[in-house]
């Protein structure tokens, strides 16, 4: 098998979690096959920096494109940098984040070789040589097996489900041009919604609060546990109380909201509706508070707690700082 | 304003999915069909540009089976002047349906080419931008804002954490997310109507596909949550639990 490219994104200089993800993904294929593992950072001045620590996930070479013109994503400019790339390399593979931006660039990517594309895989092997993903459809409620015919084999990684592995690698940056051409679109700003917050799709931990909390201010309650569990948890929601105005849609998850794989969800006062399943089911640990018995959320969670979520929220979040206090 | 928006036929959110005993597709009995929702946001956008022109066109069109003409009168009882089925075997491979869709679009004129953000069916989020990189056009993807004035355009998409402004110039195409407007819903003069408005049908050939589907499965079922107890007494139990036998905390 020949080498693997991955497209290592980069936000405001700093390399996103789903880069470290792909790249040692990556690497781990290529190795089956005696093959190396590529990376492509492109990025504002000083993005080089943050690209040299592909290396210790197993990039061999860290190509590069730095510039002031660079620092907001420019699609056409990646399409292209990527396809002069494979012109060079002819890649067995290029993996993507499956991140707002990657799938925005994975299917120009495609249509530009000419390639098929898999879109958040959350499988990845060789069989003789040939790549075979598997990836969620019908909003998760089931999962293709598919085989790539002919590469480079195209494929957006979701992000959280692939380990981040040490697999030290040579990892030398080598600068890159980005060939000439016509930006059609020009991204002339980035608005951050109000709380800064980690993205639900990024977070490690989930709170996620439906109706069952009765009101928009009772949200205090779960923004106190999420606080609790330190840095790497956020606030989700579900559609119910999106659709009442009480939480912005970016929080929405589900079928028509975000999906997401985070080791840890708690969902407050969710039913637990098909459509929300689909964006949650895959979450390593759920615990359900709800104070119906019968709620269907109860039938995937792993814990579940019967009663009032304003009485036992306020007790799980001055528990959870106890014992995290207690583990230092 | 004209406006071309792709659709497509996708089994209703509600559907409990169940597979073929062949193994790779869907057992399609009993499963109810409708516009895939992010679609009602692209053709809301097109009707309301047109409007508030005051002059243009809707164009619907899909790749599809024949069952897809009555996604397709849907959208046309919704105010869409006329439809385009291209009649063709399903595939799950987005580059296939975007060259028949590129194919066909080539050498038609618009100014807004209209996707929705992702097919619930297969969850590609693929096919707005192949069109847009077959035809070579500016494509905005998960759009949740748009404002036209003449030929330039800005739009607003979802990112994670926050939004992106994007500038352009027309035409070019764009992917709806919910948020984009508000859907109308079908009236009766709207049905009435759409029996007299045209339909074209034909038939095209799709390239070959460069992935095969070996098998769908169902997800791992997981199993009922273990009750931990009633009321905010339960709760030392699980973070126990949460501690020590699944170790996330
Ligand atoms: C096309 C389509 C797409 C959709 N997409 C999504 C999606 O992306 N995401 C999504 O979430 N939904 C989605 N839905 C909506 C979904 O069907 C449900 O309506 C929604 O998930 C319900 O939200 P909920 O669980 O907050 O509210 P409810 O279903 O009203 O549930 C509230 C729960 O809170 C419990 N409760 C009440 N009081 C308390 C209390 N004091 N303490 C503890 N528990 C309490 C109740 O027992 C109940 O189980 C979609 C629907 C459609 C048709
Ligand atoms: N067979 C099809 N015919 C017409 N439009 C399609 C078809 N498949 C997908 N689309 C359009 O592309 C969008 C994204 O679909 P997908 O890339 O399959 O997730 C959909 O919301 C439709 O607007």
């Amino acid at each position: 098998m020949a080498d693997i490219l991955v497209f290592a994104e980069t936000r405001a200089g700093a390399l996103r979690g789903v880069a470290r993800e792909a790249t040692s993904t990556g690497s781990r294929i290529a190795a089956e096959s005696g093959a190396g593992v590529h990376a492509l950072v492109i990025g504002g001045p000083g993005v080089a920096q943050a690209a040299a620590s592909l290396a210790e996930h197993g990039a061999e070479r860290i190509f590069v494109a730095e510039g002031a013109e660079l620092a907001q994503y420019s699609p056409d400019a990646a399409v292209r940098t990527v396809a002069k790339l494979h012109g060079q390399h002819d890649y067995a593979a290029i993996l993507f984040p499956a991140s707002a931006q990657g799938k925005d660039l994975a299917p120009r990517v495609a249509a530009r070789l000419g390639r098929a594309l898999a879109t958040e895989v959350t499988a990845i092997s060789t069989e003789n040589g040939e790549l075979v993903v598997e990836r969620p459809m019908y909003a998760g409620k089931a999962y293709g097996r598919f085989r790539f015919k002919g590469s480079p084999a195209l494929v957006s990684l979701r992000p959280n489900v692939f380990p981040v592995e040490q697999r030290p690698a040579a990892g030398a940056l080598e600068p890159v041009s980005v060939p000439a051409g016509e930006e059609r679109i020009c991204v002339t700003e980035i608005e951050a919604s109000e709380r800064a917050a980690l993205d639900v799709r990024e977070a490690d931990v989930v709170v996620a609060g439906g109706r069952g909390l009765q009101s928009a201010e009772n949200w205090s309650v779960l923004e106190d546990l999420v606080e609790s569990l330190g840095d790497e948890a956020t606030l989700g929601a579900s559609r119910a109380v999106v659709d009442a105005g009480w939480r912005p849609h970016g929080e929405q998850v589900g079928q028509t909201g975000k999906v997401v794989s985070p080791s840890l969800y708690f969902a407050v006062g969710i039913s637990g509706a098909i459509q929300h399943l689909a964006g949650m089911r895959t979450a390593k640990v759920i615990v359900a508070i709800n104070r119906d018995r019968e709620a269907p959320i109860f039938n995937v969670a792993d814990y579940g707690i019967v009663g009032d979520a304003l009485e036992i929220v306020p007790r799980l979040a001055e528990e959870v700082r106890a014992a995290r206090a207690a583990r230092g | 304003m004209q406006s071309i928006v792709c659709v497509k036929r996708v089994p209703d959110s509600e559907t409990r999915v169940r597979i073929a005993p062949s193994g790779d597709s869907l057992d399609a009995s009993g499963v109810k069909y409708v516009l895939n929702p992010y679609d009602e946001y692209a053709i809301e956008e097109a009707l309301q540009r047109k409007e508030q022109a005051g002059e243009g066109s809707v164009t619907v069109m899909t790749v599809g089976s024949e069952k897809s003409a009555e996604t397709l009168r849907s959208a046309i009882a919704l105010g869409a002047d006329e439809a385009v089925l291209l009649q063709a075997e399903e595939s799950n491979d987005g580059l296939v349906v975007a060259h028949a869709l590129a194919e066909e679009i080539r050498g038609r004129p618009f100014d807004l080419l209209l996707f929705g953000k992702q097919a619930i069916d297969d969850d590609n989020m693929q096919v707005p931008q192949m069109v847009a990189e077959l035809l070579e056009l500016p494509c905005v993807t998960v759009v949740v804002d748009l404002s036209i004035e003449g030929s330039r355009a800005t739009a607003r998409r979802e990112v994670e954490g926050g939004h992106e402004v994007v500038e352009f110039s027309l035409p070019a195409v764009i992917s709806a997310q919910k948020g984009l407007n508000t859907p109308r819903r079908p009236n009766l003069k709207g049905i009435m109507a759409a029996k007299k408005k045209p339909l074209e049908q034909k038939a095209v050939d799709l390239p070959a596909s460069g992935l095969e589907l070996v098998a769908l499965s169902e997800p791992p079922p997981r199993p009922a949550a273990r009750i931990v107890g009633e009321g905010p007494d339960a709760v030392s139990e699980l973070v126990r639990l949460l501690q020590q036998e699944a170790k996330v905390l």
